[in-house]
């Protein structure tokens, strides 16, 4: 992290995969067993285009990215998104979810930054207003 | 069935404590790719100055979601989960959820409106530990789908 942040510096960029193992896996270690994040059946019966990544997964991932940056998890004391498009999750294969995150704003009275996420699949936003405050 | 909005407002009471494990944080934090060492490495998150590992920003939906099932499983609010979206989500930290936390959530109905058929419900739950300091707030939205569309 460094001493000197301006607003409109990107700070991290990471790209994620998500496949089906891995939706399984955040179910189980979330208790979510919704199965329109593991039975393409059940997903596509309610007008889904295929099994969906859980937007919870999304936000965590996305979440690692300032944690990272951050160089302390413990730092990120509030966290908002809100999602705005669904992450299909093909089988054979994987979804690929990039992650930029921006200086948005300093507030140096309080020591924090927002940290302002762009989180995409294929160019298109799946969060919106995806914002990070991160404790200096 | 239509969700009842007299629910709006309403508060629960402290649901059963939640008691944060190691395993359950390194877990939750493999699944998100969540691969700082202060969620599975003790001695890394004492050296940041916590008394044992810390979960992710995002853990606290875990305890959260166990409050938030008092109102979501409760028939008379006629919430057909088949037909929920998740519209948003916010987390703010009073302090890191560290493992050996021992957490009592409190369950909040912020709001409900409908508009067009279209239900969004705003639920809050309030963490905090047995003494009853404050560790986190997480604030969740939810629209309920029409049943014809």
């Amino acid at each position: 992290m460094s001493d000197d942040l301006t607003v409109g510096t990107e700070v991290a960029r990471r790209e994620v995969t998500v496949d089906r193992a891995r939706l399984v896996r955040y179910a189980g270690a979330s208790g979510d067993f919704n199965p329109i994040h593991w039975n393409a059946r059940v997903a596509t019966s309610v007008g889904l285009p295929d099994v969906i990544a859980h937007g919870m997964w999304t936000m965590g991932a996305a979440g690692a990215v300032v944690a990272d940056w951050a160089g302390d998890p413990g730092r990120v004391v509030d966290y908002q998104v809100r999602f705005t498009r669904p992450v299909p999750v093909p089988d054979p294969g994987a979804a690929t979810v990039e992650v930029v995150a921006v200086v948005g704003a300093l507030d140096a009275a309080a020591g924090t930054a927002r940290i302002d996420l762009t989180v995409s699949l294929d160019g298109a936003r799946v969060l919106g207003k995806a914002q990070a405050v991160v404790r200096l | 069935m239509q969700v009842d909005t007299s629910y709006a407002g309403r508060e629960y009471p402290p649901n059963a404590v939640y008691e944060v494990g190691r395993e359950k944080l390194r877990e939750f934090a493999d699944a998100v790719g969540a691969s700082h060492p202060a969620h599975t490495d003790p001695s890394a998150a004492r050296a940041l100055g916590y008394p044992d590992v810390i979960a992710p920003p995002t853990f606290a939906v875990v305890v959260a979601q166990r409050a938030e099932a008092q109102l979501f499983e409760d028939p008379a609010a006629g919430i057909d989960f088949s037909r929920v979206v998740h519209a948003d989500e916010r987390f703010t930290h009073h302090r890191p959820i560290h493992a050996g936390d021992r957490l009592v959530t409190v369950l909040h109905v912020d709001s409900i409106t409908v508009r067009a058929g279209l239900a969004m419900i705003t639920t809050r739950a309030e963490i905090a530990d047995e003494s009853g300091e404050a560790v986190a707030t997480v604030v969740s939205s939810l629209a309920v789908r029409p049943e014809d569309s």
